[in-house]
């Protein structure tokens, strides 16, 4: 198995599991404060990947159920959007 | 299990109160309990847009404004963690005659208080940021040692640095009441048990007023929705913060690569909500492709709110309120607390252990609303 060090959670920023670990074992056990300290799931991709496998983890470790743990919020754009694309958007109002 | 007793209670783990109990811990106040309710930098510093100027319009906000950069400098070291500082300079840019007029004024007042701030061509500005479009604008502030902090980052650094020094933080808990003994705290009702204490300080941001609720004191602080995005991160290309007041615009590249924006809400809702809404994002887009077109391939990743916690003149509220023994307050920040939250830290621990500060802020004690004695701040966004 490969080193968690070298695992990577967070692709778009470049976060590791065993980083994930250290945090959770010093205290940080919402993915909330997670993604503050590593940017984790704060990349052009949102968070899809990383999100579901940090709250496993929070889980494994704290040994509390998936579901008693804080999801993060989803915010929009859902996907990336061009600044002149909106920016040449017509106004409605 | 919530500690009993506690020489301070702290109320709010955002900058503020994570700055509170770092000095207090560390001017050696022994017992010191901060309590959050949700989870640290969860409010308004975890959603700010990171800047951190000297370019103030008023006296007090200028002392404030260089002295908490002076920490500012230093801060990695102080607290042993990486706070994320990159000193691009803010370059204030005005579209009309009466705000550049303004703009000089308050660079003479920075000036006189050791601020070296300096009005500048739009041949310079383009120097210092190349892709900037200056048509339309009328002339240009600059000071070098403004710039960028991370929020979150130096948030969680003063706290981590506040627990090593004996800081008891517990997040997930909220301030349900304050009890009085005559005019005196006696102690702090939380959801998860009392503490008793006989100095609270509240650093509650937009919650503040509710916290001077508890011991009947009415502070004038109201939250104000305002909006931000972020985008993804490329090669820098851009240091300094552009801001500006009738623009209505802030924008500025992040260390990261990312560049984070916004600017204040045409309608002031007084709210503790924080929606995104689609207008913002067009109209900003609108703002940033006028000032950096070259940029305008760059893609939103990500759009939230916060609030700004608001006072009538935009200034904070700093200091002991004279009714109630024991209570004080740091809050009021009107959009620039993370900024000032190094300066009034340490400002507040002072007062709270010695009776004195290192710079006056009794002029910042809530009682000049009672008195009128309002100095509006003008340089905010």
């Amino acid at each position: 198995m490969a080193d968690e060090k070298d695992i990577v959670i967070c692709r778009c920023e470049d976060v590791t599991l065993s980083k994930i670990r250290e945090l959770i074992e010093k205290g940080y056990t919402t993915p909330d404060e997670i993604k503050r300290i590593t940017r984790a799931g704060m990349g052009p991709c949102q968070g899809r990947t990383c999100r579901d496998l940090i709250i496993r983890e929070i889980a494994r470790i704290t040994g509390k159920k998936i579901e008693e743990i804080p999801m993060t919020t989803f915010r929009p754009p859902i996907r990336p959007i061009k600044l002149g694309v909106l920016a040449e958007s017509e106004d409605d109002e | 299990m919530l500690v009993k007793t506690a020489d301070v209670v702290v109320i709010g783990g955002g900058i503020q109160g994570c700055a509170v109990a770092y000095n207090l811990a560390k001017m050696g106040c022994k017992d010191v309990v901060l309590l959050e309710k949700d989870t640290i930098a969860s409010g308004s510093t975890g959603r700010c847009a990171a800047g951190i100027r000297a370019q103030w319009g008023t006296e007090m906000n200028c002392r404030l404004g260089i002295a908490s950069i002076e920490i500012f400098e230093n801060l990695s070291e102080e607290l042993g963690a990486d706070i994320g500082l990159h000193q691009g300079g803010y370059l204030m840019i005005a579209y009309k005659e009466s705000e550049f007029e303004q703009l000089k004024k308050n660079v003479k007042l920075q000036n006189s208080l050791g601020i070296k701030s300096k009005v500048i061509s739009a041949q310079e500005a383009k120097e210092i940021c190349p892709l900037l479009n200056t048509e339309g604008a009328v002339g240009f502030t600059f000071h070098q040692r403004d710039g960028h902090a991370d929020p979150l980052l130096t948030t969680f650094a003063y706290a981590e640095a506040a627990s090593r020094l004996g800081v008891k933080i517990y997040d997930f808990t909220e301030v349900i009441g304050i009890d009085l003994e005559g005019d005196r705290i006696k102690g702090v009702r939380t959801n998860r048990g009392y503490i008793s204490t006989r100095v609270v300080v509240n650093c509650a941001g937009p919650y503040a007023k509710r916290i001077g609720e508890f011991v009947g004191v009415d502070l004038p602080i109201y939250p104000e929705r305002h909006e931000i995005l972020v985008t993804e991160p490329i090669e820098r290309v851009s240091h300094p913060m552009l801001m500006s007041f009738s623009g209505n615009f802030y924008i500025q590249q992040r260390p990261h690569g990312s560049f984070i924006m916004g600017y204040g809400p045409k309608e002031h809702e007084k709210t503790h909500a924080v929606n995104s809404t689609w207008m913002f994002l067009e109209e900003m887009a609108r703002k940033f492709v006028k000032l950096l077109p070259a940029l305008k391939e760059l893609r939103v990743v990500r759009q939230w709110a916060g609030s700004y916690e608001m006072s009538p003149d935009a200034q904070p509220i700093l200091g002991e309120v004279d009714e109630v023994e024991g209570f004080y307050v740091s809050a009021g920040f009107s959009g620039h607390g993370f900024m000032f939250g190094p300066i009034t830290g340490k400002l507040m621990a002072e007062l709270i252990l010695t009776g004195e500060t290192s710079i006056p802020i009794q002029m910042l004690n809530y009682r000049r609303f009672e008195r009128h004695e309002l100095i509006r701040e003008p340089a905010v966004v």
